[in-house]
């Protein structure tokens, strides 16, 4: 893999730029892997990574069955933040949130991590009581999350409107500094180029339409758009299609899924220089570095496959926006565009060993995991590897469902993403 | 300034018709019915913005929603500034004011063009290459000065004063485009008497007819037919005409959004007129009647001010009157540009040459073109232009190689064709299929109820669209239910041609990697930049497209995308079917957030909902508080008085005497029919069977899952029928809950449900004296504690009106819950609070109501539960029907984690210090010396100062807690730890003696 530096650059800008290698190899796939990964979004092919820098299993291939990246990963509104409630999802995103801090370097890819700051607002006495109890479970946990009155929100993030006069006032937010986006492509590339490296091989347009399992039960390997290929091992980490593969190897997932929406604005020059969020008008905005306002919506009511939401979803998310926001109704929508999510009854995803021997699933997702891409792949590859949980996967398994043993950030604070 | 490019005698404005505008402080002078491009070409400016990345200069490439380059920002006055308008869209009017963007200190001279000098570093996605050393610098230098470089124009900074305005609608036939195609589709659709909508972005129908200088349609010229046709249609009652109209997006069913700017032509709108209006159309049939957009020709330094395209030119030359240049050259690979040349030279202007790329272009258009003296290069290309704010010079050279040629020009017009604008098809889910032969993607496999014509689905030639769209309209409106039409189709003859064409690279586009041939004009993305994409690895066009920005500017790839994938289907030695198309997505151009969102704003934003006796409690002085979309009166200060004064003497004055409070807001629903109370038996986790007419119970709703979903005392009126009232957060979604399990759990249950919440206003009269404030009131019940026992209900009359009156405490004092029709609300209230003022009753808010039920440890669903807390957790184990054997979350409770040791249970807290507040959701820990991450063991879940008690109080959840009461814990705040005695939820009155006090 040829580095890339600002030098590089410049070698590179005075020869036209020819001297470039290709990110990723696009190998034909063979015949058998020691691990197949299913579904290259950000998490599969973190997972490859993973295993391949941590484990030293490269012998790896990610099946894709359109282009890597193109799934959620790429239709993200990107906010990452780890002010989660419970321990547990606290331990998973800040494990992401600290390898977040140096990804850029350690895949030699600028990913884009923008520590601006993620705020979420209140607007009644029950917000306020729910972002308190996150902000002392989060203090005592070591995780950054502070109280601010509606004067430091707005000093803050100046265009938000404090008004008492607005339908649902501000009465206060809280604040994660640590928090911010990222850029959604760089991450799906950034990994495939540094898993392409060490010897990962990345298969796009091959669908994955079976899972074949041994007269024992075990994984076999995998039926595809591209033939049969073998391996003893099979994650599958296909966000919103997760079912549907898992149902391929007689698993029932506790999953539902549901279209998600988000636009983005024509670019301008910086006005929003942070992350807001707020729940009870139901909207979220931050400012891409290009200069468009990224706005998400809520899930559509019903569930669905298909990608594409209603207009009354949009509508309904810019007046929540414009509410906070008297500012932008000038503002043009540029583009608007759904993902499908995976939701589980608790809103915490599934990172584990399955009943069925060698398929291991990342899912669950749903709203909210680009965030927690790295921290998910890496416990997923030591999941893997080691056919056993990293302890910071160890609570989040199918199992819990059974158990009762839920991990109820939705329950807690049905905050999304 | 006089406009010096009109040529009389040309265009169909009036010259006396003036109109004054300024662009970046200068005043000029345009005509009415002048877009902003068109007058700015008349005054000779061709220089109008700055391009995203390399702060090239640039001018005017289109007349229409296809414009890359020429973004103005338009303001009427300091709080109704908008950024990033096409000048060539934006109709002029008497005063309009705009300027440049993007560039600092001025539009000539700018200071950001030296990114042009150093472009060979900033080739496509070099960003992710670099900026990443030292890791600080990222947060703190680099990408502050990448957004501050990035973005066009600034966001408005002040509320936008003026109104939006929106409609539904339904017709027969919706057509969306307005030129030939559309025109004759609505018309033959109009005539069976199917009602029809037609809507066009531009402010008057004819499309391409604006520029079409040789078609003629049922004998007159084609513009005059189609401004007769349109008026033909407006004046029709089954018809509506929508000028000014973008459709935007093509949603599930037929349902179109389109956006029509009202006003925005207008140079003083006045307060009645809506900006725009958003129409919510839902179609029998769609007529996708969307027209083609030329293609520029890619090659170096293709993007000088002056350079535009050929029908452009035509269009300000036949509709506007306007000049492009003086001395023009034409580079083309199709027809349609000689129709440019024609139409110029015979207005007077000098053609320096034609340009075909072809090698034996024919045709009359050519012979016409020879024949008029204009020197014709085939097989030649231009390869480079001269020029800094505007084009002074093409270079032509055989495409093959050989000697170069330098032409002085003054504009140069392209054309390497027409790509059929499939955008709506494509958002309707249609499947567009490559033609081989025209090297265009048309419309393919249909998803809906809709059909392309025209230009749009590859028709080329007017007659043949005439007649397409005749057939189509007429089909559309027989499919939606109308009889046949009775008029005749229309005939036209022309001269123009659209053959030839060409995708990708032109010669001048060179292999050579220091060229920049432009592909995406507004996001800098040249040839080389999308071969660099393929060469890095990037095989999809989603890739290319995401890594270059190709087709990611605000015109959204109109006139780029296929010459996108043209080159990297070249570069990647594919057929452009193998790599595929990217996806067409909603909008078909911007739409202002102001337009989608049109009325939801200020108090339409969410519907405040108001109970009955709201008025009372305002000219009462009441402050309110939001919960949901209701305004609850929070508390009643006195004169003086502060909140925490209030709530204390609201809190002691229903203990000591009584207090009326406002519990409209519960959710209350009435569950009737035979099999009533076998339903109330699932729902709820206790036993309604053998609950007696006219008694109540509190009851617990579970989830599945086996959490507490909602609770709420429930009345049973008669054998058959329950009153069953819930939280207010809850109303609306136990309904659902309910009708849900009805419908599609227990259909064989013989059950009504109807919402009665808002039937009901409901005041509580709560302390030792309600009875004797409610009973001189009432008819028909006798209010004695044996008639009428705690937790029981009655039908009767008060103060004349029907009431339901429930004996029932939220305070632990004796009290009652009086239920009358809505209306009859605040009359009641009235009433029973000129009784309470004879006992020194007072009114009390939600802040008193909360505390009170704290103090007797009463849960609130939501706060003290949060999703994760079951009845045994909150010590309402005796509310489940211990012989029940079925009710929603029977099974969910048996759970090994619901039952297990360790789960957090509901206690009441006391601080040491009895003044302490604590705060709710700060945690509580068993060790506060341990290090972070601490082990937390619980929450507050409510808590409040007591004036009753005389100290704090507060609720919480802590694992184990009823195994640990008179134990010590600790709540760790940011500055100190407070420390805490584990102690019984009730706080007050705990043998419960007062409820018959
Ligand atoms: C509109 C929107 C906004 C969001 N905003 C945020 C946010 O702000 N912050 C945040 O943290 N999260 C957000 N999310 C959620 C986030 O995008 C996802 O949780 C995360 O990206 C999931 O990553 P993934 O790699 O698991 O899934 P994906 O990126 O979806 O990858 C799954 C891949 O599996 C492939 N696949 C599926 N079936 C098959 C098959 N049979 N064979 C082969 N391949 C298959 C798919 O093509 C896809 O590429 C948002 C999601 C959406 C849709």
């Amino acid at each position: 893999m040829r580095k890339y530096s600002v030098f590089a650059l410049a070698r590179e800008a005075m020869r036209g730029h020819k001297g470039w290698d290709e990110q990723w190899s696009s190998p034909e796939p063979r015949a058998e892997y020691d691990v197949i990964i299913v579904g290259a979004g950000g998490h599969g092919l973190a997972t490859a990574y993973y295993l391949a820098k941590e484990h030293g299993i490269t012998n790896v291939a990610v099946l894709e069955k359109g282009w890597l990246g193109g799934g959620n990963t790429g239709r993200n509104t990107t906010i990452i933040r780890s002010n989660y409630l419970y321990d547990e999802s606290a331990g998973i995103y800040d494990h992401a949130v600290k390898l977040w801090d140096g990804l850029s370097q350690d895949l030699n890819y600028n990913v884009m991590y923008s520590a601006r700051g993620v705020m979420m607002l209140a607007h009644n006495v029950h917000d306020v009581q729910v972002l308190k109890r996150h902000i002392h479970a989060n203090r005592l946990n070591g995780i950054d999350n502070e109280w601010l009155s509606p004067e430091q929100a707005k000093e803050f993030c100046p265009p938000l409107n404090i008004s008492k006069d607005a339908r649902y006032p501000v009465v206060g937010a809280s604040l994660q500094r640590r928090g911010g986006t990222a850029r959604h492509d760089a991450v799906a590339w950034g990994y495939a180029r540094a898993a392409s490296a060490r010897g990962v091989d990345i298969i796009q347009n091959c669908e994955v339409t079976g899972i074949k399992r041994a007269p024992n039960g075990a994984v076999m390997g995998v039926e595809t758009s591209r033939g049969f290929i073998g391996a003893k091992k099979v994650g599958v980490v296909a966000a919103g299609h997760t079912s549907v593969l898992m149902d391929m190897a007689g698993v029932r997932m506790p999953l539902e899924s549901y279209p998600l929406q988000a636009l983005v604005s024509e670019p301008v020059k910086p006005v929003v220089p942070c992350v807001v969020m707020s729940n009870t008008v139901h909207a979220y905005i931050s400012q891409s570095d290009k200069g468009e306002l990224v706005i998400g919506a809520g899930t559509d009511q019903y569930i669905s496959y298909s990608q594409t939401g209603g207009l009354h979803i949009l509508n309904h998310t810019l007046d929540a926006i414009c509410e906070m926001f008297p500012i932008f109704t000038r503002m043009k929508m540029l583009r608007s565009w759904g993902g499908i999510v995976d939701v589980t009854p608790d809103r915490s995803p599934i990172l584990a060993k399955t009943p069925v021997q060698g398929l291991y699933v990342n899912c669950g997702w749903g709203t909210g995991g680009f965030k927690a891409t790295p921290g998910s792949g890496n416990v997923f590859a030591h999941t893997i590897a080691r056919d056993e949980p990293h302890p910071i996967n160890a609570p989040f398994t199918i199992e819990r469902f059974r158990t009762g043993r839920l991990i109820d950030e939705a329950a807690a604070a049905a905050v999304a993403h | 300034m006089a406009a010096t490019h009109r040529i009389s005698g040309h265009g169909r404005l009036t010259p006396a018709k003036t109109v004054r505008f300024t662009f970046d402080g200068q005043s000029y002078s345009g005509l009415a019915g002048d877009t902003l491009a068109s007058a700015l070409l008349a005054n000779g400016v061709h220089l109008v913005g700055r391009s995203f990345k390399y702060h090239r200069p640039r001018g005017i490439l289109s007349a229409g929603a296809e414009e890359p380059n020429a973004l103005v920002s338009v303001e009427r006055d300091a709080a109704r500034r908008t950024p990033n308008v096409r000048a060539t869209v934006q109709e002029l009017y008497d005063g309009l004011s705009a300027s440049s963007q993007n560039r600092w200190p001025s539009l000539s001279f700018d200071v950001g063009a030296v990114n042009d000098l150093a472009s060979p570093m900033f080739s496509a996605g070099f960003y992710y290459k670099t900026f990443m050393w030292p890791k600080a610098a990222w947060k703190s230098l680099y990408e502050p000065k990448i957004r501050a470089a990035a973005g066009l124009g600034v966001s408005p900074d002040q509320p936008d004063p003026d109104h939006y305005s929106a409609r539904f609608e339904h017709c027969d036939v919706l057509v969306l485009g307005g030129g030939a195609a559309g025109l004759a589709a609505a018309l033959a659709a109009a005539e069976t008497g199917a009602r029809v909508i037609i809507c066009d972005e531009q402010a008057e129908l004819g499309g391409a007819l604006h520029f079409e200088a040789g078609t003629s349609i049922d004998g007159a010229d084609g513009w005059s037919w189609a401004q007769a046709t349109a008026a033909k249609l407006a004046a029709m009652d089954n018809v509506r005409v929508l000028p000014r109209t973008t459709a935007f997006g093509y949603y599930a069913q037929n349902f179109v959004g389109l956006t029509e700017r009202v006003s925005e032509h207008l140079a003083s709108p006045g307060h009645d007129l809506p900006r725009e209006r958003l129409w919510q159309v839902r179609a029998k049939r769609v007529i996708l009647a969307t027209g083609a957009i030329e293609r520029h020709m890619v090659f170096a330094d293709n993007d000088r001010p002056g350079i535009l395209l050929a029908s452009a030119a035509r269009t300000y030359l036949n509709h506007y009157g306007v000049a492009v240049g003086q001395n023009v050259g034409v580079y083309t690979a199709n027809d349609t540009a000689y129709a440019a040349a024609i139409d110029l030279k015979k207005a007077g202007v000098n053609i320096a040459a034609i340009v075909d790329l072809r090698d034996n272009p024919a045709g009359a258009l050519v012979d016409e073109a020879r024949a008029l003296g204009i020197e014709i290069n085939h097989g030649r290309a231009v390869i480079k232009t001269g020029g800094r704010l505007r084009v002074s010079s093409m270079t032509i050279q055989p495409k093959n190689g050989g000697g170069e040629r330098n032409i002085p020009i003054d504009a140069l017009l392209m054309s390497s064709g027409w790509t059929p604008s499939v955008h709506l098809f494509s958002q309707s889910r249609g499947k567009v299929a490559f033609d081989d032969a025209t090297k265009r993607f048309l419309p393919g496999t249909y998803a809906q109820d809709c059909v392309s014509v025209g230009a749009c689905n590859g028709t080329d030639g007017i007659s043949a669209t005439l007649d397409e769209a005749y057939a189509a309209g007429e089909k559309a409106a027989k499919d939606a239910g109308a009889k046949a039409g009775k008029s005749a189709k229309p005939k036209a003859e022309t001269s123009e041609s659209w053959a030839g064409g060409m995708l990708g690279a032109g010669p001048g586009a060179g292999a050579d990697t220091t060229v920049k041939a432009f592909v995406d004009f507004q996001n800098d993305v040249t040839a080389k930049d999308i071969r660099l994409a393929v060469r890095e690895g990037m095989r999809s066009i989603e890739h290319v497209k995401r890594f270059t920005t190709n087709g990611m500017a605000t015109d959204q790839g109109k006139t780029s995308n296929m010459h996108g994938l043209a080159i990297a289907a070249e570069t990647l030695d594919k057929d452009i079917p193998a790599v595929g198309l990217t996806t067409f997505r909603a909008p078909y151009t911007p739409v202002t957030f102001g337009s989608i969102v049109n009325h939801g704003r200020g108090v339409l934003f969410d519907p405040t909902r108001k109970t009955a006796m709201h008025g009372w409690a305002e000219a009462h002085g009441a402050v309110f508080e939001d919960v949901g979309q209701w305004k609850r009166a929070w508390y009643f200060p006195k004169p003086g008085e502060d909140m925490h004064a209030a709530v204390n003497r609201e809190c002691v004055t229903v203990r000591k005497s009584a207090g009326l409070f406002d519990a409209s807001t519960l959710g209350k629903i009435e569950v009737v029919g035979p099999d009533a109370a076998k339903f109330m038996e699932l729902l709820y986790t206790n036993p309604w069977e053998k609950l007696e007419p006219g008694r109540c119970r509190y009851g617990i709703m579970l989830r599945e899952d086996g959490f507490i979903y909602d609770d709420g005392v429930v009345g049973r009126l008669a054998a058959d029928r329950f009153h069953v009232t819930t939280t207010t957060g809850g109303a609306a979604r136990v309904m659902n809950h309910m009708e849900d399990y009805l419908q599609t759990e227990f259909p064989h249950l013989n059950v009504w449900l109807s919402s009665i919440s808002e039937q009901w206003a409901v005041i509580a009269v709560q302390g030792p004296n309600s009875r004797k404030i409610i009973e001189p009131l009432v008819e028909g019940i006798d209010m004695s504690d044996e008639a009428l026992p705690h937790m029981s209900v009655r039908e009767g009359k008060i103060c004349g009106v029907p009431t339901r009156l429930f004996r029932m405490s939220f305070t632990g004092d004796r009290g009652f819950e009086v239920n009358v029709p809505a209306d009859y609300g605040q009359a009641v209230w009235e009433a029973l609070w000129a009784e309470g003022q004879k006992h020194g009753a007072c009114a009390y808010g939600t802040e008193a109501m909360h505390v009170l039920r704290a103090e007797k440890g009463y849960i609130i669903v939501g706060q003290d539960t949060d999703g994760t807390v079951t009845p045994n957790d909150a010590g309402l184990d005796w509310a489940i029907g211990k012989k029940k054997t079925d009710f929603v979350g029977i099974r969910g409770l048996t759970r090994p984690d619901l039952v297990a040791k360790g789960r957090k249970q509901l206690v009441g807290l006391k601080a040491k210090d009895l003044k302490v507040v604590l705060e709710e959701g700060a945690q509580i820990v068993a060790d506060p010396r341990q290090p972070i991450p601490m082990t937390m063991i619980g929450h507050v879940t409510s808590s409040y100062w007591s004036e009753n008690c005389g100290r704090g109080i507060a609720l919480a959840v802590v694992i184990d807690g009823r195994d640990r009461m008179g134990q010590t814990l600790h709540v760790p705040m940011p500055d100190s730890v407070i420390e805490v005695e584990v102690c019984s939820p009730v706080f007050f009155d705990e043998k419960g003696e007062r409820l018959n006090g």
